[in-house]
């Protein structure tokens, strides 16, 4: 007697290969962020045969048509529009995660909660557009200066568009606190300000902290939105007023202009380099975090 | 200061940043909208686009967008649920799974940028695609990836573990236990997942400026995958940046009214059926 059939022999075979197709598709996923990095690097690296490192990395004066590629002051531009951006959207984004998670009625949560993910059906390019509309002229106006594009601009909407990632992400960290350790805080005789300011902030902090590393990449990353109410003017902003650049947004304005190859090209896939590996260092730091939290 | 005293100030402060919050989010909306509908006619939203003359539509960067859209998804949902799947039923924690898990989470943050310039070097300059429909959904897929492997996993994770053990003890291999009971039940949440990916697909930019152009061919509706192909959301930034047309402004109002409109219905179309599948199965005794 047969003890197994030939059609289910069919059917293990199946099952020992789709094993392995699963493996392939999920290390598909390895093969692509190690391409990216070979790629894009590969190509930028390319700039030093042209270019010195301290040129790229410490001098501001860019200009490609006279062969001078410092690129000092979009990687400043990049740096200020994150930290301001979180300094101006964090703050308000953790108060609407506590508020959302320990202090609005349940009915309101309910509602907070849709709406916060609304922000992200709003797509960056409409942002910079809004942004190019409404606070622009506002700035100009109201501080008078001669135009309006410049670092506050850029902050402001990068401001408003991490809001989603502080408020979802904090709020999940304040909710997965136990409800113990705030009971029992609140027995001791404490106020919900203090059991919130003492006890659920400290222990959600790995939590909060991940929150504002992944905004600061969205920040750094972002390009159509700070593009458009930048100035795009390659040089070193000393004031909140005054149009400058970022790696992204000098990216998206000059590599039309350029052949592929070129020093000029390949100095801007550096740029685009330096922001993967930017992005990357985040994402190893969220690890760390979250490993601590285990721990 | 009292305890008490501060407590209320701090609950108010709270209250506020809740208000600013939808206060923020309910402007732009209001203001894109209020801005942007009155725009939208037929010849707007289905006519031709126009380089230099006033009243072009932008008829063919919407096709466009879907098109690109559809392409990418076609390549994305299928990889993205072999890697959730691993992730979820074969992965050991080890060495390997470790390594998936931080390329996944790496491709999230990599920013879009950098994606289309990755992009514009393998698929327009390398395999010669040329700045074509088919270059910018391929890239397309990058962005489109992590955020889909991360759903496919949380939904099959979320499949209760005795509808796996009925189908074993019932003599199914694995294979046949994922493809008839595991990957049924996670629908839902992967048809959410698909949405959110979808929407911000649609308004994604940066990764198709060099990678599927900003240039749209004559015809309507382009089918042919090499051709140039600009999207709304590309058409939109480009009109603003570089445009020459008269009326740029009231094009841009227009097609980002309808990106909005398109990405919240969108949500809905999509997001209600799911409900309407996770109640049916929710009957079967989650």
């Amino acid at each position: 007697m047969q003890l197994v059939s030939r059609e289910h022999k069919t059917k293990l075979l199946y099952d020992f290969y789709m094993k392995y197709v699963f493996i392939a598709s999920a290390g598909f996923m390895t093969l692509i962020i190690l391409t990216i990095i070979v790629f894009v690097g590969g190509q930028g690296l390319m700039t030093f045969k042209e270019v010195s490192p301290f040129d790229f990395f410490f001098t501001a004066k860019w200009d490609p048509m006279g062969m001078e590629y410092g690129a000092l002051s979009f990687i400043m531009g990049s740096l200020a529009v994150t930290v301001l951006s979180i300094l101006l959207g964090a703050p308000l984004g953790l108060a609407g995660a506590i508020f959302m998670a320990k202090i609005a009625p349940p009915w309101l949560s309910k509602i907070m909660r849709p709406a916060t993910d609304l922000y992200v059906a709003i797509p960056s390019v409409v942002y910079g557009f809004v942004g190019l509309t409404i606070i622009v002229p506002f700035i100009r106006n109201y501080f008078h200066v001669n135009m309006g594009f410049g670092l506050l601009a850029a902050s402001i909407i990068l401001a408003v568009m991490i809001l989603p990632t502080i408020v979802s992400i904090s709020e999940d960290a304040l909710r997965a606190v136990p409800q113990s350790l705030e009971e029992a805080s609140l027995a001791l005789g404490a106020t919900r300000w203090q059991t919130i300011w003492n006890v659920l902030l400290p222990s959600a902090l790995p939590g909060i902290l991940t929150s504002i590393i992944l905004a600061m990449a969205r920040a750094v990353g972002e390009t159509m939105a700070v593009q458009m109410v930048i100035g795009n003017t390659p040089q070193l902003a000393t004031s909140l007023f005054m149009p400058t650049s970022t790696l992204p947004s000098e990216i998206v304005v000059e590599m039309g202009n350029t052949p592929f190859g070129s020093a000029w090209g390949n100095a801007l896939f550096l740029m685009a380099f330096v922001l993967l590996v930017l992005s990357l260092l985040m994402i190893l730091i969220i690890r760390r975090i979250a490993r601590k939290k285990v721990a | 200061m009292s305890a008490k005293v501060f407590d209320k100030i701090a609950t108010t402060l709270m209250w506020l940043a809740g208000i600013v919050i939808l206060g923020v989010l309910a402007a732009f909306l209001i203001f894109i909208l209020y801005k942007g509908v009155p725009v939208l006619s037929w010849d707007f939203i289905f006519g031709k686009s126009s380089d230099i003359n006033a009243g072009g539509g932008v008829g063919t960067q919407l096709f466009n967008s879907f098109y690109i859209l559809f392409l990418s998804l076609l390549v994305a949902i299928p990889l993205a649920i072999g890697a959730g799947v691993y992730l979820a039923e074969y992965a050991n924690d080890d060495k390997l799974t470790d390594m998936i898990r931080l390329s996944t989470e790496s491709l999230a943050t990599v920013p879009s940028i950098v994606l289309g310039l990755f992009g514009m070097i393998i698929f327009v300059n390398l395999l010669g695609m040329g700045f074509s429909i088919i270059g910018g959904a391929l890239t397309l897929t990058l962005l489109n990836l992590p955020v889909l492997v991360r759903v496919t996993e949380e939904s099959v994770r979320n499949v209760p573990v005795h509808y796996r053990e009925a189908s074993l003890a019932l003599g199914a291999t694995k294979w046949q236990t994922i493809w008839r009971v595991v990957l049924p039940n996670a629908l839902p949440g992967i048809i959410t997942g698909i949405t959110l990916t979808a929407g911000r697909a649609l308004g994604e930019t940066a990764i198709l400026i060099f990678t599927a152009g900003t240039t749209v061919g004559r015809q309507m509706a382009n089918f042919d995958v090499t051709a140039a192909g600009e999207t709304l959301a590309v058409h939109l930034w480009y009109v603003m940046a570089v445009g020459l047309v008269p009326d740029r402004v009231e094009i841009a109002n227009g097609s980002g009214a309808l990106l909005v409109i398109t990405i919240l219905m969108l949500n809905l179309l999509f997001t209600i059926p799911s409900k309407i599948l996770q109640r049916k199965l929710g009957a079967g005794g989650h």
